[in-house]
């Protein structure tokens, strides 16, 4: 009696939290699948299901030169910001990621801050800053701003690589003559490439997303990609969107796997 | 001898200077700047005072904003604890295979942008959308849904746009936990609902609350699935400010908006932390 009554008590427990979790990761994989399906479609529009499938709006890309124009600058940018990104963040985790002093931790949450500041209260205070100083908003302007919101992802990864890296190894090469830059060339530097790796394509992936900090800082001859889709969409709802979205998630992925080969992505996000 | 070999571990903490005075002029300026014009008396400058913020606070419409915009973030973040938990705990118990399919469907929202994301939902929930057409197809219903611009579009789609935020700090969480305490717990006979709520529950309370912080922020700073799955009807504290800088050009009005939204958002930031930390302490005792 009380072995069935356990039984089903069990069972229930499973059958509810798989049940949860399955209904959860349908969630999480429909949009994508659904982007890419309807990217497919021969009609004009974004009915579901497509009365008929074909490549023409992937065709229809390589015309699509306003996407194209916006898709360069978003490339030009991101690729700015990540670069700067891991040169400034990445000399300022080694600064901070060993010392236990207060200038150390407090530097250490005011780059971490922009991560949990609303985007678009800083875009908005950086136009203001700039107008100020009288500096017209330019792409220069723009780099500066995904910089800042960039960085964090950076240091976040390098710092927890340097937390992991036992300092012995460091010593045993000083011991043995090595100058502190043939150390950091040759033991420190392959020990956190993983995690400035990691972090830099997140970095880059955030600054290719962004649109609060871009809506502010950018000049109007700037088109960005996130911007120009999303005017797109609240104008009409173009069926080339879709196939430049199925465009990106391909890549995405393709990216993520080559990371999780390389820097072992999964590991550092969790 | 000592004291050379400390050294050689540790970096100057100068390296870290080029940041932080990148970080001095372009983002803790601005941000006083932005503190400053909040109490400018009108747009085109003269006087400092509170009117601002007076304007704000004795609007209804505005506290509206603000409160619509803190009560979604609590809807999302509660819609995505519900369905993130159960995740977190087949990922738990997964063979490797299974794990590895689970975490790129939850990284893959992550890193994919965030305007396709949001588009997807509108594909999905639109009147010629996914949803409608099936419930149309079998016959529950005449005439299109209107799901698209309503409240619970927006928090089903941010709840997805989030839901990573969530999933991974309790990944890590229920990862921590030694499973010989859910053994003991059913060999002391308790059953498996029992032991979830009295073990495995609150010894993952760390990875909630940071799951939690986390969906929280990004919920309801969202301006773009906000606005796009929202539409014109509903308006959350991002797009008021957007408004008001960007179309009505009046500076410290929207100023003073964001700093109360910023405030806003570092209260419960700090309510989380503080949560966090009795948290840590009640799981380690």
């Amino acid at each position: 009696m009380g072995n069935r009554r356990f039984d089903f008590d069990a069972l229930s427990f499973r059958i509810v939290m798989t049940g949860v979790a399955l209904l959860a990761l349908l969630l999480l994989a429909a949009p994508t699948v659904v982007v890419i399906w309807v990217s497919f479609t021969s009609g004009y529009s974004l009915k579901f299901p497509p009365p008929g499938y074909s490549l023409r709006w992937y065709v229809e890309l390589w015309n699509a030169w306003q996407l194209q124009f916006a898709l360069m600058n978003s490339l030009k940018v991101a690729a700015w910001a990540t670069a700067l990104s891991i040169l400034l963040g990445v000399a300022a985790s080694l600064g901070i990621a060993r010392s236990a002093s207060l200038t150390a931790r407090v530097l250490d949450s005011l780059f971490l801050s922009p991560l949990v500041l609303p985007a678009l209260a800083f875009g908005l205070s950086s136009l203001m800053f700039f107008s100020l100083v009288g500096v017209p908003v330019s792409p220069l302007t723009l780099i500066i701003g995904h910089t800042v919101v960039s960085v964090p992802f950076v240091v976040r990864n390098t710092v927890a690589s340097l937390a992991q890296m036992n300092p012995t190894l460091l010593e045993a090469s000083a011991s043995l003559g090595a100058t502190r830059w043939f150390t950091f060339r040759r033991i420190t530097l392959p020990l956190i490439r993983p995690g400035i790796m990691a972090g830099g394509f997140i970095a880059f992936m955030a600054s290719f997303d962004n649109v609060p900090v871009s809506l502010f800082l950018r000049d109007a001859a700037t088109d960005m990609l996130p911007i120009r889709m999303w005017q797109d969409l609240e104008g009409k709802l173009d069926v080339t969107v879709a196939a430049l979205s199925g465009v990106l998630i391909v890549a995405t992925i393709a990216l993520m796997l080559v990371m999780e080969r390389v820097a072992g992505l999964s590991k550092r996000l969790t | 001898m000592a004291a050379t070999l400390r050294n050689v571990t540790t970096y100057d903490l100068k390296l870290a200077a080029p940041l932080a005075a990148g970080f001095v002029v372009f983002f803790v300026t601005p941000l006083v700047i932005l503190l400053a014009l909040s109490f400018q008396t009108d747009p085109q400058g003269g006087r400092f005072g509170l009117t601002q913020y007076v304007n704000f606070l004795g609007d209804s419409f505005s506290l509206g904003v603000l409160g619509s915009t803190l009560w979604l973030g609590v809807k999302v973040t509660a819609l995505t604890l519900l369905l993130g938990y159960p995740v977190a705990w087949l990922h738990q118990r997964s063979p490797g295979w299974a794990r590895g399919v689970i975490m790129l469907l939850v990284l893959l929202p992550l890193l994919t942008s965030v305007v396709v994301r949001t588009f997807a939902w509108v594909v999905i929930l639109g009147r010629q959308g996914i949803v409608n057409a099936s419930l149309l197809g079998l016959g529950l219903i005449d005439t299109p849904l209107k799901l698209l611009y309503t409240e619970g579009g927006v928090v089903m789609a941010l709840a997805q746009v989030q839901m990573p935020l969530m999933v991974l700090p309790l990944i890590t969480a229920l990862s921590r936990i030694d499973p010989n305490l859910a053994d003991a717990s059913s060999v002391l006979g308790a059953g498996h609902w029992r032991t979830f709520r009295k073990v495995i529950l609150p010894l993952s309370l760390p990875g909630i609350i940071a799951g939690c912080l986390l969906t929280y922020a990004a919920a309801i700073t969202a301006f773009i699935t906000q606005s796009l799955i929202g539409g014109g009807q509903m308006l959350f504290m991002p797009m008021y400010i957007y408004q008001q800088a960007s179309t009505l050009q009046n500076w410290p009005f929207a100023a003073a908006i964001s700093v109360i939204f910023l405030v806003a958002v570092l209260v419960v930031v700090s309510i989380f932390n503080v949560l966090g930390r009795l948290s840590r302490g009640y799981t380690n005792a």
